[in-house]
This record gives structure tokens, sequence and C-alpha cells, in this order.
């Protein structure tokens, strides 16, 4: 027994001595809830990243990364925080890749990620209120916040001579975000918002909706809803009165479903999605194939916030929270020698010779602002009744 | 020309549509207000009622399709109503053999009954979605619209478009043919005056020898019938789901009382009352002024009174002030 012990105890030194060389990931995502069939090709795109971080070697002279896995769910914030709490304290984590959605993201950045001084990167919040969450410079995001969605949308409407629209949103955070983003940068380029009115998704009937919508007026309707909810219903009646017969399709609209149940009905209508056809992409997405799904939503976007984080703990040559943090706009952004995915390797080996990196990762990172991407787009127009990409931005 | 304009769009946006939701409220009031009368209790279930029947119209369209048999321009379903409607009288009749009949039996005060009614539209309610489940489903097919937007624009060379979708007609058309039957059967046959008079009292028509069980059982069948055909008019012009079945028991309770409870005639009535001022209330009213308007005049706000959120408060509302000046209804019916 007495031997044992001994031996258990050894084994518990020899574990804390290794400890000290690892530096510790947290990927904090909703892995059970409401996305949790996102969620796991996009952890095993941020594990990916670390993988290949390890194999190289080269990490702050031969430190090995290690990913700490935790539920922050989707959509119950105690219990988001609560995971990330147990990861900084009881794990040690030096930074979050999280949360996955933008309201339990939200509440873990002010309830744990800013009192414990950590960093956290987002790959998925995209809700504009983040933007201005109050951070002390620790949050960043790998996702384009809807209020760029909504820039762009109003630049691909105001480019096609369109001058008034009416604008309908789903009820809830992301509907009245990316509505409210669209309106003012709309209103700010020249062209008039007639009306923008909420609708509640899972109703029977839109007839009265489209009806205060058809008296206001405009050229086209912008349906910041869901395909497979009020969005369509929306359409569906406005086609049967003859209210609308253009539309706009922000990211929840696009998608088959919708082109399968309207098809030519709605020729010429325009449409955007995040989506980049950037050569970075496509080398993640074949460096992801046989691994997990690399075409879904989301994973690109993971492998770069991970990229991010370790580069700039390179470029810091420390993996203080509060040091590297300054560091991550200066890896993400030009100038410096590009870096794609699979180049990570050199990208440390680069920063450890003093030279400077621009990641351009799987996604073409650009980060602005407070520090989240700009994102591109993929603008989609109906043809024949099918979605087709018609330009990047 | 804009005097013209201004009633097609009038039409299009809020006659049309209004005329066939309040359509379909009567005929749901019609099976709430005839449950009062001759059963007297207030019939929670009866949303879910509508449900049921619809969803078995639903499956037995939906196995018409697939066997390629269908109506042409008219849609599958009302070949299918038939057997939804019988699938519906036999479900009504089995909750009344298994809960309403032993109430009945202790004479039981009609709350306990209402209570009962709330058990079965549980039960009814995840019955429906246990075997159809919770989402969407369309079930129209043929022809879609009388006229179309585009064509009448076309046409009269107007600016406002007209629709007239198909199940709007065949909404009108069949509610009508339906009122007139049930009329006729009221007033006219043997069965329906023992009806009548157990409604009006019930001792005395004990003692003119008419069969309780009788009159129950058929008012069972007329509501089955009334619920389902609702149910599906319902259904063909927006669409099924279970939840807003459940949710359109407020519209058709406040169509039956603002009616006045018991009174057929007053369902009717009601149902298109409450009808016309959702739509009313939550119109926007800019579009129309402006055409009517002289231009200096035109409005430049929405000229919406209530958001379109605030249907169901319409509804509500209107039951309130009923119920607190005039208890009885418009018709008459019984005090609640």
């Amino acid at each position: 027994m007495k031997k044992f012990l001994t031996a258990t105890a050894a084994v518990a030194l020899m574990a804390s001595g290794a400890a000290a060389e690892d530096v510790k990931i947290g990927i904090l995502q909703g892995f059970t809830g409401p996305t949790e069939s996102l969620v796991g090709p996009m952890a095993a795109a941020m594990e990916m990243a670390i993988d290949e971080v390890n194999a190289s070697g080269k990490f702050m002279d031969g430190m090995t990364v290690v990913p700490v896995r935790g539920d922050s769910t989707c959509i119950d914030a105690s219990a988001g925080t609560a995971a990330a709490e147990r990861a900084i304290t009881a794990d040690g984590v030096k930074g979050i890749v999280g949360g996955t959605c933008s309201g339990v993201t939200g509440a873990i950045l002010a309830n744990v990620a800013v009192p414990n001084g950590i960093v956290m990167i987002s790959p998925s919040a995209t809700s504009p209120a983040l933007t201005t969450a109050e951070d002390n410079g620790l949050f960043f995001r790998t996702a384009p916040s809807d209020a760029r969605q909504g820039e762009v949308m109003a630049d691909i409407l105001i480019e096609d001579g369109v001058q008034s629209v009416a604008v309908t949103y789903t009820n809830n955070d992301y509907g009245k975000g990316l509505a409210d983003a669209f309106a003012a940068s709309f209103t700010e380029k020249g062209g008039e918002v007639t009306i923008q009115a909420a609708h509640e998704d899972g109703k029977a009937d839109y007839s009265a909706e489209v009806a205060a919508l058809a008296a206001a007026g405009g050229e086209v309707l912008v349906v910041a809803g869901y395909l497979d909810q009020g969005g369509a219903g929306i359409i569906r009646s406005s086609l049967d009165t003859g209210a609308f017969d253009r539309f706009h399709l922000p990211d929840g609209m696009v998608g088959t479903s919708l082109s399968d149940a309207f098809g030519t009905e709605i020729e010429g209508s325009k449409g955007q999605a995040p989506g980049s056809d950037s050569e970075g992409t496509k080398i993640f997405q074949e460096m992801g194939a046989d691994k997990f799904d690399s075409a879904s939503p989301y994973t690109a976007e993971g492998y770069d916030a991970v990229a991010l984080i370790v580069l700039a703990m390179q470029a810091a040559g420390s993996t203080d929270p509060n040091v590297y943090k300054d560091k991550i706009v200066e890896v993400a952004n030009a100038p410096g020698e590009p870096i794609n995915p699979g180049e990570l390797g050199k990208a440390l080996e680069i920063i450890a010779g003093g030279g400077d990196v621009d990641l351009v990762g799987a996604t073409g990172v650009e980060l602005i602002g407070p520090g989240e991407a700009a994102g591109s787009f993929r603008v989609v127009e109906i043809k024949d009744g099918k979605f087709e990409t018609v330009e990047y931005r | 020309m804009d005097i013209l304009n201004a009633i097609v769009a009038l039409s299009n946006f809020v006659l049309i549509p209004a005329i066939a939701y309040g359509s379909q409220l009567a005929l749901g009031a019609l099976g709430v207000t005839l449950i009062y009368g001759i059963l007297r209790f207030s019939n929670f279930a009866h949303g879910d009622t509508m449900a049921f029947g619809t969803m078995a119209t639903i499956l037995v369209t939906w196995w018409l399709q697939s066997m390629g048999v269908g109506l042409g321009p008219l849609p599958t379903a009302l070949l299918a109503l038939p057997v939804g409607i019988i699938a519906c009288m036999l479900a009504v009749l089995a909750t009344d053999r298994v809960v309403y009949r032993f109430y009945r039996e202790v004479k039981a005060k009609p709350i306990i009954l209402v209570m009962a009614s709330l058990g079965v539209m549980f039960i009814l309610n995840g019955l429906v979605r246990f075997i159809i489940g919770p989402d969407d489903q369309r079930f129209a097919d043929g022809e879609r619209f009388i006229v179309t937007a585009r064509g009448f624009r076309e046409a009269t060379g107007l600016q406002e478009g007209l629709a007239i979708k198909s199940t709007q007609g065949i909404t009108v058309v069949t509610a009508v043919i339906v009122v007139a039957v049930l009329f006729w059967f009221l007033n006219r046959t043997r069965t329906g005056k023992s009806m009548r008079a157990y409604s009006d009292n019930e001792d005395l028509a004990l003692l003119s020898g008419i069969s309780p069980e009788r009159v129950v059982l058929v008012t069972w069948l007329i509501v089955a019938a009334l619920a389902t055909i609702a149910g599906v008019l319902y259904g063909l012009d927006k669409s099924f789901k279970p939840f807003t079945y459940f949710q359109l028991l407020l519209p058709i309770f406040a169509s039956a009382i603002v009616g006045g409870l018991g009174s057929p005639l007053g369902a009717i009535a009601g149902g298109f009352v409450i009808a016309f001022s959702e739509v009313f209330v939550t119109y926007a009213w800019k579009k129309v002024l402006g055409y009517l308007m002289p231009e200096h005049l035109e409005p430049s706000g929405l000229v919406q009174l209530l958001s379109t959120d605030y249907k169901f408060a319409v509804s509500f509302a209107i039951l309130l002030i009923v119920l607190l000046f005039k208890p009885t209804g418009l018709f008459k019916g019984k005090a609640v």
C-alpha cells in the first residue's frame, strides 16, 4: 500500500512537471443544445489546428498546446458561465475559443473572461451587440458581425439602384440586430426604409403582416428571417397578394429549401451569406476532408481562431493573456508574410526569427474595429429558380 | 381611378382575407355554441377537435395524392373531407363515452365538465402531435388562384392588384352551404326541432318524450362535422400546425360569446365581427387613404392603430367589452 501511494505521488509529480510545458486552450462550444450538430466539426477543426502546431514542435521552444473541451451550450448562460469558470480556475486555460451563440458568448465575456483577464475568440457569435461589449481588449471574433452583413446588404441594394425597401425581421436578437444594422447603413447611403416590422415565427398566416408592409410600400422586401419559418410564410403571402415580387435574403434565408419552395416565382431576388472563395478555404477544406465535414459552417472560423491565439502567444513570447492580447490584431493583419492553413509551423518559425506574419487562414482573416472579422460574403441571386453565386465581397 | 385603386387595395388586403377568416371562425364558433346550448358547457377541446379532424383529412389526402387521385383544379382535401369527418365523429363519440357521459349521469356542475374538456384538450393535443408531428404541414393542391394579382393588374390597368385564392373562394362557398344545411336541419327536421327544444328547456323536452342520449349523439356528430370542415378550410387557406389550432380557441370563443353563446346566428355574426375587427385594427391604412385623400393631406405615417402582433389582443378586448356591457352577446344568447 505504501509503495502504491509513493508511486501515485511520483506520477502526480511527474504529471505536474510536464504540465509546466503545456499551454491549455479552452474549446468552449455549444456541444449540447440547438447547435450540437454544428459544433462537432467546429471543435474538430480547432483541434486540427492544435495538432498542426504540436506536430511542428516550434511553438515557444517546444511547448505543446492542449485543448480542453467545455460545454458552453447555446442558450443556457449560467451553464456556459460555469463551464468557463471551471476551464479557467480548475484547468488553467490561457485562452478560450468560444462560445458558439451570441447570448452565451456575451455572458461568458462579461462574467468570466473579463474579470479573469482571459482572451476569448468566438468563431460564430455574430450579434452586433458584441461589437460594443465592454471587453478590455480581450474579445475577438473570426466571424463577421451582423452589423457588417447589414452594410454589405445595403451596398448590394444601392448598387442595384434600389431606392426604397420595406424590412421585416424575425422577432429575436438575430433578426432585430441585423435589421437595425441594415436600416442604419441603408439610410446613411441614401436609401429609404419605409417600414421595419417584426414578425413572429410559427404562425399559420402572415397576411396581416404583409398588408402592413404593402401599405408602406418599397421596391424590394428585405426578409431577415428563417427560411423554414416565418420568412417563408412572409414571402408566400407577399406573392399571393401581389404585394412584393422582389426580395432580399440575408444568411438565415439562403438555402435550397427556399429555392425549392418558390423557384422562379422570386426570380431575380438577391441575398448574401458568409463565404469566401479564397485559396485558404480550399486548402483548409482539403486538409480536413478526411477528418470531419470541413465544409460545415464556421469550421474555418474555428481553425482561424485557434491559429490566432497560438501565433499571438508566439509573437508576444508569452502565454499571459494580458500580454499576447495586443499581438492578435498584428498577426491577423498585413503587413507580413501571408500564412495559409497548413503553414502554421512556418509562421511560428518566422515569428521566432523576428519576422512578421499576416494570417490569411481558412477564412482570409482580417480583423477590423474592436477585433472582429471584416468577413467576406457570397452574394447569391435566384436564377432559373435556383440560388447562384454571382460574386464575393 | 384613385377611388377604384383604393377599393381594390382594401379588398385585397382587408375585405377578402377577413371574409375568409370570418367564415372559418364562424364555423368553429357554431360548434362551440351548439355544445354550449345543448350539452351546457364550454368545450375547451374544440380547437384540438378541429386539429384532430384536419389531421385525419390530411392523412387521407396524402394517401389519395400518392394514389394519383385528385379533383383537378380543386384541392384533393375536399375528397378526403368525408373520411376526416367520420374519423373525427368517432373520436368525439369515444371521448363522450369515456369522459363526458359519466359527468352527465351524475349531473355534475358545468364547471366540472369544462375542466374535463380541458383534460380532453391536452390529450387530443398530444395525440395529434404524436401522430402527425408538431410541424407545419401543407396539403393544399390544385389551382391556387381564382384571380391573380398580376392578372388583375394587366386586365384592368389599375395600379393595385387583386388576388383571390381558390381556398378563399372554397371557404366562403363551403361555409354558406354548411350554414344553410345546418339551419334547415335545426328548423325543419324533427331531430333538429328536438335539439332546440332540449336546449330551451331540458325538463320540458324530457317530458315530451325526447331521448336525451339521442340529442347528445346528434349534437356531437354535427359538432365533429363542423369542426373538421372549419379546420380543413383553415388549414387549406393558411397551413396546418397543431399549435395554431390550439391558439384558434381564443378567437373562436370570442366569436361565440360576442354573438351570444347558444345562438347559432350569433356565432356566425360573432365570427365576422371578430375577424373584421382583427384585420381593421391592425391594418396600415396609409395606402388606401393615400388614394382617397387630396394630395396635400396624404398621410406620411402608416396610419396603423395597432401592430399586427396585437391581433389576439383585439379579440380579447372585444370579448371583455361584450362581457362587461352585454353579457348575453349580440343575439341574446345565454348569460355566461
